[in-house]
């Protein structure tokens, strides 16, 4: 079976909704997704030099990375070798298991860490204007509309309007934020949402914090405080550490991910803003490098727009627009 | 380390011609293909870093390269001057209206940065230009964005026109021109909300607002850290809106900046300026010139290198090399040489320019003194001359006469001696290896360096 009529498939057997956001979110990309894989196996009928070099531009420009992209590039020459494929159409099925497969090892790993009867406690970090609050308001949407009661801790207690930008989230979906002045020690904000949380009898604790650039040592220092904080007030908490990554960030994502994992020791990470063209490719370097695993994706402005990953869908994804450009390169030349 | 700066990338290929006297065509190939890697990993959008390659290869071959005797910094040389100049070469001042107020739009992705470079430039209009600037509320979509530029407002004492949430972003913007108008505000700079280059809804919303108040600038914002999909933003906005400039944010991060040259490429409008730190002062001019440092990982090598060269006395640096060979180096020729570094520079200075240096871990807090450098010449300078041709002579009352004459301590004049030993034998392990390797330029013979 080739490799398109294989990932249609696997989009058909999917109706639920979860298919039907990705669908709609990477809908820029997937109408031309069919025609340009044939193109590109038009092109490039045989599996050569020339083939590998394209597919290696055509993950570079999805910021993939490039030691990535050449490890894989590698492992990929070989696998040819071995399983003796000539035709570049026999390769399809083999890049996109590769790269799904290092993508999520295992389904059900992009499933949050809730801890049922008791409170989940979710910290939320990352570098300025990636999208935290905005994923913790659409986060505490789903978490109220499937029953649960939420609270939000207004951890951003530096950027300007940071507070007032959660209380307005608060507002509409009607899930109460603890907070406290601007400037205040966002280790203390934290301290009082555990109590105020655990006086609620909430089943979700979602802890906001400011955006800061991962290589502010003093700010990270802060950051693991707040970590700190959390665990000594519940042990085990937080349950998820998320890292929240804008799928325009290139390769400095990945000096992203290692800092706060040493800081926080990030259990997933939450790619943002992938309604546009940007692919965020370099989720698939972090997961090679430092194997932190994609839990959620953003794919809309609306409410319900932040949802589980899904390997299988994302690499489609990651594909369909390149090739797209590829396509009017030929063109062009 | 993943981002491995240009200079170390040439070194592996640089090591493998060593000897060869000639620098072939295939070198050049090899070197251009590290070019090619650096940029990549810097961000620099696949179709532009092709095209760059393409230039820099037909300058290299055209003799530039070959010819020379350092290849390698040569190479260095012509692909950092391709990319300054791609990059605009000099720097790019924001344009005045005839008439004021001078109307300012921020338009960029969400997250890039506007509103907080809304105060910032506010901030840089009234402190360097002494203007008053009037800031607009456009943003009427994102939650609290108005309550976010009304506290910039607040902080910098600036006022903030807003008309709140209801009402439509072009007609905020129609009045706070008008606004500005009447109470003789010179600048007015537009806060407009983030939205996806694709978004057709609100890209067309954007065409309005512009069509309103026809902006003197209108500048994309454009987080420094973005990746290959910049030139996608970056074409779709400048098509849609006519760009005037640009202005990259959070540069006071670790990243390269490759997404300034797709930029730019695409574009062709200046980048006016940077943003580089989360106070409402850090905003400053864009330097060309300094990013393309930046991105290709290596300080400012050319200025260090030019500044060595121009300091440092060829026939002296021969007789130093010489005097090394023979292990006789004095205190003297230690002093003249400390001359010599102190004439390129403050240190500090000349740290910020080695490449690496401001990547180094803590380095940013090591505040490199000059007075070091004072007190290992007064040090120096209170030996005999004996004692600087033979430091074998000093002994506990000698070095205690000496640390009394400078001002400094014995534990001070002994770990200069033990420096100074150490220094002697690296040196000669140094130039043991490099006998017989024929041609070596003397200019970078700075022990403490």
């Amino acid at each position: 079976m080739n490799f398109f009529k294989k990932l249609k498939d696997s989009i058909s057997t999917q109706t639920d909704t979860v298919t039907d956001k990705f669908k709609d979110g990477l809908s820029k990309t997937r109408d031309s997704f069919v025609g340009a894989m044939n193109d590109l196996m038009k092109d490039y009928r045989t599996v050569d030099e020339d083939f590998f070099e394209e597919l290696e531009d055509i993950l570079i420009s999805a910021d993939v990375g490039v030691h990535t992209v050449m490890d894989l590039i590698e492992q990929l020459k070989d696998e040819a070798r071995l399983r003796n494929i000539k035709d570049a159409k026999d390769i399809q099925p083999v890049i996109s298991e590769k790269l799904a497969e290092m993508l999520q090892k295992s389904a059900n790993e992009a499933a949050i860490n809730e801890q049922p009867g008791e409170l989940t406690v979710i910290l939320f970090v990352g570098v300025n204007g990636v999208g935290k609050t905005t994923s913790i308001g659409k986060l505490a949407h789903q978490y109220k509309e499937e029953g649960k009661k939420v609270v939000m801790a207004a951890g951003d207690t530096f950027r300007a309007g940071a507070i007032e930008q959660l209380e307005k989230w608060g507002e509409r979906v009607g899930v109460d934020v603890v907070k406290q002045q601007a400037g205040s020690d966002p280790a203390a904000v934290m301290y009082d949402a555990i109590q105020s949380a655990r006086s609620k009898k909430a089943d979700v604790l979602l802890c906001d914090t400011a955006g800061r650039l991962q290589n502010k040592v003093n700010l990270m220092n802060e950051l693991s405080k707040v970590k700190r904080v959390l665990g000594r007030e519940i042990p085990d908490a937080p349950h998820e550490v998320l890292l929240v990554l804008d799928a325009t960030t290139g390769q400095n994502a990945m000096s992203q991910a290692k800092a706060f994992q040493e800081a926080t020791d990030v259990s997933g990470i939450v790619l943002t803003k992938l309604d546009g063209t940007a692919k965020g490719g370099i989720v698939l370097a972090i997961r090679y490098e430092l194997d932190i695993p994609v839990k959620l994706v953003g794919l809309g402005e609306g409410m319900n727009d932040l949802q589980p990953f899904d390997a299988t869908q994302y690499v489609h994804g990651l594909f369909a627009e390149v090739l797209e450009q590829t396509d009017t390169d030929d063109e062009n030349s | 380390m993943a981002f491995e700066g240009l200079q170390e990338r040439l070194q592996g290929t640089l090591k493998k011609m060593k000897g060869k006297g000639k620098v072939t065509e295939q070198d050049v190939k090899e070197m251009m293909r590290e070019v090619r890697l650096a940029l990549l990993e810097a961000d620099v959008n696949f179709k532009v870093v092709k095209k760059f390659i393409a230039d820099v290869k037909e300058r290299a071959v055209g003799q530039d390269v070959l010819d020379s005797l350092t290849p390698g910094q040569q190479v260095i040389k012509v692909v950092n001057e391709e990319l300054t100049k791609l990059m605009g070469g000099e720097q790019s001042k924001l344009q005045a209206a005839q008439k004021p107020p001078t109307v300012v739009m921020m338009v960029g992705l969400q997250g890039a940065g506007k509103t907080t470079t809304v105060g910032k430039l506010a901030n840089y209009l009234r402190k360097e230009h002494n203007r008053k600037p009037l800031l607009a509320a456009a943003d009427i979509y994102r939650p609290a964005a108005i309550d976010q530029l009304q506290t910039l407002g607040k902080q910098l004492d600036m006022p903030v026109f807003s008309l709140g949430d209801q009402v439509s972003p072009v007609e905020i913007a129609k009045q706070a021109v008008k606004q500005a108008k009447e109470d003789h505000q010179d600048y007015v700079i537009i806060d407009t909300a983030g939205r996806l280059h694709v978004d057709q809804e609100l890209m067309d919303e954007l065409q309005q607002i512009k069509e309103a108040v026809s902006p003197d600038e209108t500048l994309l914002v454009v987080d420094a850290m973005t990746g290959q999909d910049a030139v996608n933003v970056a074409e779709s906005f400048n098509n849609q809106l006519d760009l005037t400039g640009v202005v990259l944010t959070k540069l006071d991060g670790d990243t390269r900046g490759g997404a300034a040259i797709s930029v730019k490429a695409v574009t062709d409008t200046p980048i006016k300026f940077a943003g580089i730190g989360e106070k409402s002062d850090a905003l400053e001019p864009f330097h060309p010139e300094r990013m393309a440092s930046r991105i290709l990982g290596m300080g400012d090598v050319m200025t260090l290198i030019e500044k060595a060269q121009t300091n440092v006395d060829e026939d002296r640096a021969k007789e130093l090399e010489k005097k090394m060979r023979t292990n006789d180096l004095t205190f003297d020729d230690f002093l003249e040489q400390l001359g010599q570094v102190k004439e390129m520079g403050p240190l500090d200075e000349l740290l910020e320019m080695m490449p690496g240096a401001g990547k180094m871990k803590g380095m940013k807090n090591i505040q490199v003194d000059d007075k070091q450098l004072a007190h290992i010449e007064a040090i120096v300078r209170s030996m005999t001359k004996a004692e600087r041709d033979n430091p074998s002579l000093l002994n506990a009352s000698r070095k205690r006469r000496i640390a009394k004459g400078s001002g400094t301590t014995v534990p001070e004049v002994n770990r200069l001696l033990k420096q100074f030993d150490e220094m002697k034998k690296m040196m000669k392990q140094m130039s043991g290896q490099q006998k017989g390797k024929g041609k070596k330029k003397g200019g970078m013979n700075m022990p403490f360096m």
